[in-house]
C-alpha cells in the first residue's frame, strides 16, 4: 500500500522538515507483518513529492490471519491486503511520520500551523458505495477530490467495478492535518482493520480526529466505520458528546435483514403471540419446536404454565449455541431445566427423539426447504412424530408488494427456497391433512390487507380422531 | 427329552435355572456355559449393591437382570439366567423377553433331594441360606414343573438325581432354519402354484436335467423353492413329485407357502375353508394313491418357515421377513414369513393388507421372497420378490445365487383369474426415510479398501447441516467426489510441485503403468442421468424433467436454473445414446465424474470478490509504487536499489497472476460456452465402473466427446511406465508445456484405479500443479525463493490420509447402490464423504 504526498509551490522543500525525513535518503521501519518506507521521487524548488510504502509479506499475513478466518477458503493466501490503503498504513503513518502527526516541528517550529499547497495520491482505496463514500468524508474538511473507480478486469468489462477507487486529493492544509485526516479515513475507506479492536481505538481516534470530527457531518458513519463495533462507536459518539445515539446498531446475524424488512409492523412479535396462542388453545403438554433456531419461541414456551416440556431442535448448532445462551439455560434450577432440552436434527430426516409429543411449532421453516423435500418433511413431522397439533407458519408472498424495499419476484430471506400465496399453502396443508388424517384450521397474523391477505399466513393442524 | 443323559439347549434361546438355594445351579451353569452366557440375581445384587447376598437391593437388581436379559436376546446370544426362579412370577418377565425377541425357552428345573441343598448349602463359605427357605424354595420348584410346559416353555428338562445332575451332558440345538453353512449355490424359485410345465421350462432353463430322477443340476447347484408350489394351478400334484423328489434326493431345498401350510391342514383332516385354488389341489391329490397324500403331509410338515443361508447374507421366506425376525424362532415369525405382517385391514379386492416392510428394510441379509404376486422382480433395499404371477399368466421366475441373476419363463397361459390386477409397486413409493441415528453422532462405515472409517460426532453435526439444508436429494445422491492429494512438494529451487514426486511415488509403491491426466481448471461436477424421467424413477425412487441431477463436490445442485441442469442432461444423453453406451453397458443410468468450465461459471462471486479484486488492487498499487521509485532513483539516491528492483518483480508476479486466473475465464450465455470434461464414468446398472481400468474409462469418454465437441472436452492424456525414463522426462515435458501456457496441471492415476499394495491401498490418483497456476493458490509472490522456501514446510498427510478414506467411502458408496442395498447404506458413505470434506485441512493443498 501506498501514499504520496507532494507539497507545490515555491516552500515546497518545508515538506521535508515537516514530515521530519530527509529527501535524499531512505527511511525504512518494521510494522507489523511488513516493512515501510519513505522515499522522494522529487525534491525540486516549487515541487517535493514524499512517498510511504508499505511492503507487506504475504505469508506472514496469511499465518497471523490463520485461525481467525474460516480455514475452508483460500482467502488468507489471496487477498487485497498488501496493496490497498488500510489501518496498516495509519500504523505506518504513526511510526514514520509521527513527530508530524503529532504536530512538532524542531527545527522549524512556525512551520506547523502554516497550510501548504498539497496534492495527497493514494493509488488503492477502498471505495464504498460505489466510491460515493470518499467524497462525503473528505470534501467536507476542505478537499478537492478526485477519485476514480478501479475496474475489476480490464479484460472482463462484464464484472464491472471493483471495491477500490485511485484517489487523488488536492487542498491547502497544514501537514498535521493531512496527515490526521489520512490517518482516520483510510482505515474507514477500507472498512477492516488488520488487528483486535479495543478501548485503545477509541482514544486514537479521539486523539487524531479530535479537532475535526466532532463538527463533520459522517462522524456517525466514521466512528462505526473505524471502529467496526457497535458498541465501542457508541462510547466514541457519547465522548464527543453528541447527544443520542441509535441504540439499535447490535449485530442481528442472518435474519437482519428479513427483521429489517419487517421491523414496522414488528411482525415476529405478533407471530410468536399467534403460535403461543395456537399451543396454549391447545392444551399446551409437551412442545417441540422444529427450527427453533435462536430460540426466540423456545424463551415464550418455557414461560409458559400449561407447557409442562419443550424440545427446540434446529439443524444448526450455531442456532443452537445462541438457543442456549439466549436460554440462560445453566442458570435454571433442575426442575425447570429439565423441562427444556435442545437437539440438532435436520427435518428430512426420520428422529424417535421428536416422538410422542402434544404439539409441534413449526414457524418460519418450511421456506427454508427445498421444495422437493416436503414430501420428506411431511412425512417425519405428520406421519412419524404425529403430534396432535402442529402449529405451521410461513410467509405469505402476495403481501410481500407492501414491502417497498423488495424488489419485485424476489423472496424475503436469501435463503427461502419458495414463498407460497395463500392458496398455494392451503393446498400443501390440506394434501398434508388428507394423507396423514389431520385437520386443519388457517389464520392471519399481522394486517390482513384486503388485497394481498397477511404478511405471515399459520395454521393450525389437528390429528383426526380415529 | 429323548435321552437322559444328554440336554438338549437351541444355540439362540433363553434358558432359565429353576431350583432352591443349594440345588446345584451355580456350579451346572458354571460347568456347561460360557461366564458371560450366564445372568445370575447373585451377581445383579453385586454390581448395585457390592454384595452378592444383600437382599435390600433385589428389586434394582433384578431390574438389571432383566435389562441384561433384554440386551442379549436383542442380539440374538444364548442366556441363561441363574436366580432361583421358583415362583410363577419370577419367570414371567422372562418369558415374555423371550417372546419380545422371538426366541425358544428353555427350563431346566433341580429337583434334587432337600438334603442335598442343605448339605450344599452348608459348605457355602461366603454365606448360607436359612433352612426354611429352602424348604420353601424347594418345595415351589417341585411344583412348578407340571405348570412350566403351561407356561409356555418349549421344553423342560429335569434333574432329579445327584448322578444325573454330575453326569449329564450338555449339547446346543442349531435351529431348524440356521442353514448359515450352506452357501450353495442355489436358484431360488418363486411362487410355481401348480405350473408344472413353466416349472420344468425353467428348471431346464436353469441347467438342470429335467428328466433326471430326481431332478439335478450338473454342476451341483440346488434348486430353493420360496414355498406355494400348490394350488390355482393345473398341476400342483406333478409339481408335488418333482420336488418332494428333489427335496428328498437333496437337489432342492424348499420352505413353507401358505397355501402348502392350509394344504397340510386339510390333509390332517381339520376343517379348513377350501378356496384360493385349494379346491384344485385336492382334486389332483385325489387322483393320487393315500400313500402320497401321507406323504405330502409329512413332507409339508417338514417345511419350515425360513432359512437364513449363506453366513447370514441370505435370508428366504415365503412373505418375506423383517431383520429382527431373522433366525428367530416363535409362532410370531412363522406367522409372519408365511402371510407378512398384516393387521387385518383388507383393500378393495378382500386382500389383505400388508404392512411394506421391504421399503424400511435395512438388514443386512438378502431377503428373497414371494407370496404377493408382482409385475416386475425387482431390487428394493436389498430384497426381492420373486412371485411374478406365473398362475396368473405372468412369469415364473428364479434368482441365481450368489450371481443374484434372474432368470424367468413366461407362462404358458392365465391358469387362474386374478382376483386383483397384479400391482405395480414401482409407482408411487412412499417418500423414503432415512433417519437421523444413521448419520448423526460419532459413527462407522466399513469400506471394502479402507476397513472401518470413523466419522467422528463433530464432523458429522457440520455435515448434517449441509446435507439437509443445500444438498440435493439423497436418493440422487449416491455419491460426492473425494478430494485429492497433491504431489509431495518438489525438492527442485523453482517448484513448489513437480512430477518427479509423482513418478516417484507410484514406482515406489510399486505401481508399474500410471496415466497422465490433464486436469482441468473450472469446477467439479458429478452428473448422475438416467434414461428417461419413467427409468428415473424406477432405480432412484424419484425423478425430475432433467431425468437427472448436476452436482457440486458437496452435493449441491450445480445449476441454480433446472434449465441449464436439463438442457446440460439431455445433451449428455444423446451423446451417450449415439455412442451406444446404454446398450453396450446394458444399463439405463449413469454416473459421470466431471469438471464443468469456465471457473468462471461457478466460481463467478469468488472471482470478482477475491480473485479479480486483489488482481487489480495488485497491479494498480504495484505500477504506481514502481513507476515512483524509478522516478526516484533518477534522482540517485543510495539504497533504493533492492526495493525498486523487489517492487518491479512483485508487479510482474501480480500481472502473471492476474494472466493465471483470465486462462479460466470466459463469457457464458446459457450452455453456450459451458464445456464439460468428463474423466470417468462411476457406475452404471450392475456395475461400479470406476473400479475398470483408466484406459477404458478414457476410450469411452472419447467417443462421447466425438459426439457432441462443442460440449465436452478431451481430456489430454500420457500413459506412463514409472520405469521406462525416456517416457517419464516425456511426460514431464508434456507437463512444463502445458502448465507454462497456462493449464492447471495434471493427475497422475494408477492405469488401474484401485491398487493395493502391502501398506493399503495405493493413492488412486495425486494431483500436479503448474507454476503459474499455483499464483491462484499460494498468492501471486509464492515463487520468490524467500517465500518458496516457507511454503515447503507444507504438511501433507492429513490431506493424504482424508484422500485415502474418502475414496474408500465413495467406492463404497457405489458399491451399495449397486448392490441395491437400502438407501441409507449408500448414504451413510456419502454422508461421511461430506463429513470428512469438513475436517480443517489446509485449503491449498
Amino acid at each position: 500500500m501506498l501514499v504520496s504526498i507532494t507539497c507545490a509551490g515555491p516552500n515546497s522543500s518545508d515538506l521535508g522538515f515537516l514530515l521530519h525525513k530527509h529527501p535524499d535518503r531512505v527511511r525504512s521501519v518494521d510494522v507489523g507483518g511488513g516493512r515501510a518506507h519513505v522515499f522522494y521521487p522529487e525534491a525540486a524548488e516549487g515541487r517535493t513529492t514524499a512517498v510511504l510504502l508499505v511492503e507487506v509479506d504475504p505469508i506472514r499475513l496469511s499465518r497471523l490471519a490463520r485461525g481467525r478466518k474460516s480455514a475452508a477458503t483460500l482467502e488468507p493466501y489471496v487477498n487485497d491486503r498488501p496493496y490497498v490503503a488500510s489501518s496498516m498504513l495509519s500504523v505506518a503513518i504513526g511510526k514514520l511520520y509521527g513527530t508530524a502527526l503529532s504536530g512538532t516541528c524542531d527545527t522549524k517550529p512556525e512551520l506547523v500551523d502554516r497550510p501548504l499547497d498539497l496534492e495527497i495520491s493514494v493509488p488503492v482505496v477502498g471505495a464504498p458505495q460505489g466510491g460515493e463514500l470518499i467524497a462525503r468524508v473528505f470534501e467536507p474538511l476542505g478537499w478537492e477530490v478526485d477519485s476514480t473507480v478501479l475496474p475489476l478486469d480490464a479484460a472482463f468489462a462484464s464484472w464491472g467495478d471493483s471495491r477500490f477507487a485511485s484517489l487523488e486529493l488536492r487542498g491547502s492544509k497544514t501537514v498535521k492535518d493531512a496527515l490526521a485526516h489520512l490517518y482516520v479515513l483510510l482505515p474507514v475507506l477500507d472498512g477492516r482493520k488488520h488487528y483486535w479492536i479495543g478501548e485503545a481505538e477509541v482514544d486514537k481516534l479521539l486523539r487524531h480526529g479530535g479537532d475535526w470530527l466532532a463538527a463533520h457531518p459522517e462522524r456517525e458513519l466514521i466512528s462505526r466505520r473505524y471502529l467496526r463495533f457497535g458498541s465501542l462507536a457508541r462510547d466514541a459518539l457519547a465522548r464527543l458528546a453528541e447527544g443520542a445515539v441509535d441504540s439499535d446498531e447490535r449485530d442481528e446475524g442472518n435474519d437482519a435483514g428479513e427483521n429489517a424488512l419487517e421491523r414496522p409492523i414488528s411482525l415476529n412479535e405478533q407471530r410468536l403471540d399467534a403460535v403461543m396462542d395456537a399451543v396454549v388453545r391447545a392444551g399446551g403438554g409437551s412442545v417441540v419446536d422444529l427450527g427453533c433456531g435462536e430460540g426466540r419461541l423456545l424463551k415464550r414456551l418455557i414461560a409458559e404454565p400449561s407447557v409442562t416440556d419443550v424440545l427446540g431442535v434446529d439443524v444448526s448448532l450455531r442456532a443452537l449455541d445462541q438457543a442456549e445462551s439466549r436460554l440462560r439455560l445453566d442458570e435454571l434450577s433442575e426442575r425447570r431445566r429439565e423441562r427444556v432440552s435442545l437437539v440438532q436434527g435436520a427435518l428430512t430426516y426420520a428422529d424417535a427423539r421428536l416422538h410422542g409429543r402434544d404439539v409441534a411449532t413449526v414457524v418460519e421453516v418450511v421456506e427454508h426447504l427445498d421444495a422437493e423435500r416436503l414430501d420428506v418433511f411431511a412425512r417425519v413431522v405428520f406421519g412419524e412424530a404425529a403430534p396432535q397439533t402442529v402449529v405451521v407458519t410461513t410467509p405469505n408472498r402476495e403481501y410481500n408488494v407492501h414491502f417497498e424495499r423488495l424488489p419485485p419476484g424476489r423472496f424475503r430471506h436469501g435463503d427461502h427456497r419458495f414463498e407460497w400465496t395463500r392458496a398455494e399453502f392451503n393446498e400443501w396443508v390440506l394434501a398434508v391433512c388428507s394423507e396423514y388424517r389431520y385437520t386443519a384450521t388457517f389464520a392471519p397474523i399481522g394486517n390482513d390487507d384486503v388485497e394481498t391477505g397477511p404478511p405471515t399466513q399459520m395454521a393450525v393442524l389437528r390429528k383426526a380422531a380415529s | 427329552m429323548t435321552d437322559r443323559s444328554t440336554i438338549e439347549v437351541p444355540e439362540l434361546g433363553l434358558v432359565v435355572l429353576v431350583g432352591a438355594s443349594g440345588s446345584g445351579k451355580s456350579t451346572f451353569a458354571q460347568r456347561h456355559f460360557n461366564v458371560t452366557e450366564v445372568v445370575s440375581s447373585d451377581q445383579c445384587r453385586a454390581l448395585v449393591g457390592d454384595d452378592e447376598t444383600d437382599q435390600s437391593v433385589t428389586a434394582p437388581a433384578f431390574a438389571l437382570l432383566h435389562e441384561i436379559v433384554d440386551k442379549r436376546l436383542q442380539v440374538g446370544r444364548l442366556t441363561v439366567v441363574d436366580a432361583t426362579n421358583v415362583k410363577r412370577e419370577d419367570r414371567r418377565p422372562l418369558l415374555e423377553l423371550a417372546r419380545k425377541w422371538d426366541v425358544l425357552a428353555t427350563a431346566i428345573v433341580f429337583d434334587l433331594p432337600i438334603d442335598v441343598c442343605f448339605e450344599r448349602n452348608q459348605q457355602r463359605s461366603d454365606r448360607t441360606t436359612p433352612q426354611h427357605a429352602i424348604r420353601r424354595q424347594h418345595k415351589a420348584a417341585r411344583r412348578s414343573v407340571r405348570g412350566l410346559r403351561k407356561e409356555r416353555f418349549t421344553r423342560v428338562h429335569v434333574i432329579d438325581t445327584v448322578d444325573r445332575l454330575d453326569g449329564v451332558r450338555l449339547e446346543r440345538s442349531r435351529l431348524w432354519t440356521d442353514r448359515r453353512d450352506d452357501s450353495g449355490p442355489f436358484d431360488i424359485i418363486g411362487d410355481v402354484h401348480g405350473c408344472f410345465d413353466e416349472l420344468m421350462k425353467l428348471l431346464g432353463r436353469l441347467g438342470y436335467e429335467t428328466d433326471g430322477s430326481p431332478i439335478g443340476h450338473p454342476a451341483g447347484r440346488r434348486a430353493l423353492f420360496l414355498g406355494d408350489l400348490v394350488d390355482r394351478g393345473p398341476a400342483s400334484d406333478r409339481v408335488l413329485d418333482a420336488v418332494m423328489a428333489m427335496v428328498e434326493g437333496g437337489t432342492a431345498m424348499c420352505i413353507l407357502g401358505n397355501h402348502e401350510n392350509k394344504l397340510g391342514r386339510a390333509l390332517a383332516g381339520r376343517n379348513v375353508t377350501v378356496s384360493h385354488g385349494l379346491a384344485e389341489t385336492l382334486e389332483q391329490l385325489d387322483g393320487r394313491p393315500q400313500e402320497f397324500r401321507s406323504k405330502v403331509a409329512s413332507f409339508i410338515d417338514g417345511l419350515v418357515s425360513h432359512y437364513v443361508l449363506d453366513d447370514g447374507r441370505l435370508v428366504v421366506a415365503h412373505a418375506g421377513l423383517p431383520e429382527r425376525y431373522q433366525g428367530r424362532s416363535s409362532g410370531r415369525v412363522r406367522s409372519i414369513a408365511l402371510y407378512g405382517d398384516t393387521d387385518g385391514e383388507t383393500d378393495e379386492f378382500g386382500l389383505p393388507v400388508r404392512y411394506p416392510w421391504a421399503e424400511d428394510y435395512r438388514g443386512s441379509a438378502t431377503v428373497v421372497y414371494g407370496h404377493t404376486p408382482v409385475p416386475e422382480a425387482e431390487w428394493l433395499n436389498n430384497t426381492i420378490c420373486l412371485d411374478t404371477g406365473a398362475v396368473f399368466g405372468g412369469r415364473l421366475t428364479a434368482l441365481r445365487w450368489p450371481e443374484k441373476e434372474l432368470v424367468a419363463v413366461d407362462a404358458e397361459r392365465e391358469h387362474y383369474e386374478p382376483v386383483r390386477p397384479l400391482l405395480d409397486e414401482r409407482v408411487d413409493r412412499p417418500a423414503l426415510l432415512l433417519d437421523v441415528q444413521d448419520v448423526l453422532g460419532k459413527h462407522h462405515v466399513e469400506t471394502s479398501l479402507a476397513g472401518r472409517i470413523t466419522i467422528d460426532a463433530e464432523r458429522s453435526s457440520a455435515a448434517l447441516e449441509v446435507m439437509s439444508r443445500f444438498a440435493t436429494d439423497p436418493r440422487w445422491l449416491v455419491y460426492l467426489p473425494p478430494t485429492m492429494a497433491p504431489v509431495a512438494t518438489s525438492r527442485r529451487p523453482d517448484f513448489l510441485e513437480h512430477p518427479d514426486e509423482a513418478f516417484d511415488y507410484y514406482r515406489g509403491a510399486g505401481v508399474a503403468e500410471v496415466v497422465c491426466e490433464e486436469k482441468h481448471m473450472g469446477s467439479r461436477a458429478v452428473l448422475l442421468l438416467a434414461r428417461s424421467p419413467q427409468s428415473a424413477k424406477e432405480r432412484f425412487g424419484i425423478s425430475n424433467e432433467a431425468a437427472g441431477v448436476v452436482v457440486t463436490r458437496t452435493g449441491r445442485p450445480f445449476f441454480a436454473d433446472s434449465s441449464m441442469t436439463q438442457a446440460l442432461l439431455d445433451q449428455t444423453r444423446s451423446s451417450i445414446e449415439a455412442a451406444g453406451l446404454w446398450d453396450a453397458l446394458a444399463t439405463d443410468w449413469l454416473l459421470l465424474d466431471a469438471e464443468l468450465l469456465p471457473w468462471s461459471a461457478k466460481a463467478i462471486e469468488l472471482l470478482k470478490t477475491q480473485y479479480a479484486s486483489t488482481g487489480t488492487a495488485a497491479t494498480t498499487m504495484l505500477a504506481s509504487a514502481s513507476a515512483l521509485l524509478d522516478q526516484a532513483t533518477n534522482r540517485e539516491i543510495d539504497g533504493l536499489d533492492d526495493l525498486q528492483a523487489r517492487t518491479a518483480s512483485r508487479l510482474s508476479d501480480a500481472e502473471r497472476y492476474v494472466d493465471a486466473y483470465r486462462q479460466y475465464c470466459w463469457d457464458t450465455d446459457g450452455l453456450n460456452g459451458i464445456q464439460v470434461a468428463p474423466f470417468q464414468i462411476l457406475a452404471a446398472e450392475g456395475e461400479v465402473l470406476a473400479r475398470r481400468s483408466h484406459r477404458w474409462h478414457l476410450e469411452q469418454i472419447d467417443r462421447l466427446v466425438a459426439h457432441a465437441p462443442s460440449l465436452f472436452r478431451p481430456t489430454e492424456r500420457r500413459f506412463v511406465d514409472t520405469n521406462d525414463d525416456a517416457a517419464v522426462a516425456e511426460a514431464t515435458n508434456w507437463w512444463l508445456q502445458t502448465t507454462e501456457s497456462g493449464g492447471e496441471g495434471m493427475v497422475v492415476k494408477p492405469v488401474n484405479p484401485i491398487t493395493t499394495n502391502e501398506k493399503g491401498l495405493v493413492l488412486p490418483g495425486v494431483k500436479c500443479r503448474g507454476r503459474e497456476y499455483l499464483r491462484i493458490i499460494y498468492g501471486p509472490e509464492y515463487l520468490a525463493p524467500d517465500n518458496l522456501e516457507r511454503l515447503r514446510e507444507r504438511s501433507l498427510g492429513r490431506k493424504t490420509s482424508l484422500a485415502r478414506r474418502e475414496f474408500a467411502l465413495g467406492i463404497e458408496a457405489l458399491d451399495r447402490f449397486v448392490a441395491n442395498e437400502h438407501l441409507f447404506r449408500t448414504h451413510q458413505c456419502v454422508f461421511g464423504v461430506l463429513a470428512l470434506e469438513s475436517e480443517p485441512v489446509d485449503p491449498r493443498l
